[in-house]
């Protein structure tokens, strides 16, 4: 069943300077959506999340979202300076500005951190430093400072970006979780096997929106090849879509024949 | 004992050091604040950039006989606007606008005071500050800024704490960072108008840089950073004033090798934990 409209992209067309990155781009999510936008570099995945986010404006077509929608924004890791000088708990109520008159983290807020951190698994951690922290934890991080503000739709760029397999497991269990206690998930990923497979829904995209459904129905050789610019071949495993690289059984034969 | 004590108590009992002391303190304090942000921003090189900016308003506001604090501060409202002008063309980067506008400035202010002025004179108090002729206006002028960007920072403190670690998401967030990077730049200008007559155009930026970078090697806490630095700062403008006295050698010179002595002490001390720290901090 299909829940209110949170966001809709109606027809959006996005720039910088003079060169598109997206091109009439219609997306709409719904609550209680898990959404994963898959493509290939330089497609527009991120351009899509800023659109939604409010943080560009399209040159065409429209974003409209619900009133007063709650949205929490978790960035690719990889953009995060390490080095800053912030513990755990600094960084979660950092986005806490409402009725704070002084640097002084309150009570309350301290509290209503711990509750969130313990629920990530991160308990007893608020007064490390980020850069102490392992790359699952770190992710988690910024998984809370977004929890923080109880949001109805979570955004992430790249969540197992540069992350190990154990990791990439803890985050995916943790947006399942937070996705069947209602909070409705937009990411991006270039993880096609590990992550997008494992979704409910994938929009395909690569300046325009190629294809917009269900794993099955979207991850085929044809759309993943206008997707993508490059032939791929996709095996079923247990109902699922498994994609192969055909490029890289091309390089595999070739290094065969030299040996 | 009672020689020692008279010798280090005896400039005191000039009233142009005391107000030396007074503005240098405040401003070592001041520009320790500031310098956080600046040192995890990476702006060290905009700090540079003002003060020379600032420097071609001072030389006009003395050729044209203008308040120095109107002229050099319309002079920098104005270098900061042209500044923002050719970066918007995207054609030339940030860092190459800063160096074409502030350059320019500081060369023009080198020409009126050579054409004008009493060149010399003014232009070495200019480059390398002096203590003598800071007036009570000079301490009141530090202590109202001082006060306004404490008060700014405590009352924006999350505001800025976020634009400074993920402006990207704190602008998602509601955070209007170019408005916090408009005060913070308008901050910075104010500071180095003020405090430029004591510390001198050229070693203004390493105010700006040395406590923060200390700070930064003593603490991974962003609030504890803005408290240790303004307190090196302070302490290295104090000690360094009275060296400087003492050993008869250019006070603001003197204060920023009290800050680079600290620096290497501390960087020493703090071993790898601290270089690593350090390392992270973009001068």
């Amino acid at each position: 069943m299909t829940g209110a409209v949170l966001v809709d992209c109606a027809h959006i067309s996005c720039a910088y300077d003079s060169s598109r990155v997206l091109q009439d781009v219609h997306v709409t999510i719904h609550q209680g959506d898990f959404v994963g936008v898959v493509g290939p570099s330089g497609s527009g995945k991120t351009t899509l999340l800023k659109a939604i986010l409010g943080s560009i404006k399209p040159v065409e077509g429209h974003v409209t979202k619900k009133p007063q929608l709650r949205m929490g924004y978790v960035p690719q890791v990889e953009s995060v300076d390490w080095g800053f000088p912030v513990t755990v708990l600094e960084v979660m109520v950092m986005s806490r500005r409402q009725g704070v008159r002084l640097p002084r983290i309150t009570e309350q807020e301290r509290e209503e951190a711990q509750l969130v951190l313990t629920r990530l698994g991160l308990a007893g951690l608020e007064n490390r430093h980020i850069r102490e922290l392992s790359g699952g934890q770190q992710q988690r991080v910024f998984v809370a400072r977004a929890l923080f503000h109880k949001p109805e739709l979570l955004v992430l760029d790249e969540p197992t970006s540069g992350v190990d397999v154990r990791t990439r497991h803890e985050v995916l269990h943790l947006l399942a979780d937070l996705h069947d206690e209602g909070v409705s998930i937009v990411l991006t990923t270039h993880d096609l096997n590990g992550l997008a497979a494992h979704l409910p829904r994938l929009v395909c995209l690569n300046k325009e929106v190629i294809a917009d459904g269900a794993p099955l129905e979207v991850l085929t050789p044809h759309v993943l090849e206008r997707t993508y610019g490059a032939p791929m071949e996709v095996l079923q495993h247990g109902g699922m879509p498994i994609v192969l690289d055909r490029a890289g059984e091309d390089v595999a034969r070739r290094l065969g024949e030299m040996s | 004992m009672f020689t020692v004590i008279a010798s280090l108590t005896e400039p005191f009992g000039y009233s142009f050091f005391r107000n030396g002391l007074m503005v240098a303190t405040l401003a070592g304090a001041l520009c320790g604040v500031l310098g956080v942000f600046v040192v995890l921003r990476g702006m060290s090189y905009i700090g540079h950039g003002l003060s020379h900016a600032v420097f071609g308003g001072a030389a006009a506001s003395a050729v044209m006989k203008l308040n120095y604090f109107v002229g050099a501060g319309i002079w920098g409202v104005l270098s900061g606007v042209i500044i923002g002008r050719i970066t918007r063309r995207r054609l030339i980067g940030a860092d190459a606008a800063i160096g074409v506008v502030t350059t320019a400035s500081f060369a023009s202010g080198l020409a009126l005071l050579n054409r004008y002025g009493q060149a010399k004179k003014s232009i070495e108090a200019v480059l390398f500050g002096s203590v003598l002729g800071v007036g009570r206006s000079d301490i009141i002028a530090v202590a109202l800024v001082g006060i306004l960007t404490v008060g700014i920072i405590v009352g924006l403190y999350r505001q800025f704490v976020f634009a400074t670690f993920d402006p990207e998401v704190a602008q998602v967030s509601g955070v209007r960072v170019a408005v916090i990077e408009a005060v913070l730049m308008g901050l910075l200008s104010l500071t180095i108008l003020v405090t430029m007559r004591v510390i001198g155009t050229l070693l203004i930026s390493a105010l700006l840089v040395i406590p923060a970078s200390i700070a930064r090697m003593l603490t991974n806490s962003f609030a504890k950073m803005l408290w240790i630095s303004p307190i090196i700062g302070a302490v290295s403008a104090f000690v360094g004033m009275n060296l400087a006295y003492h050993i008869d050698t250019s006070a603001s010179a003197t204060i920023i090798l009290m800050g680079t002595a600290i620096f290497i002490v501390v960087y020493a001390v703090t071993g790898v934990r601290g270089r690593a720290r350090i390392g992270h901090v973009h001068v």
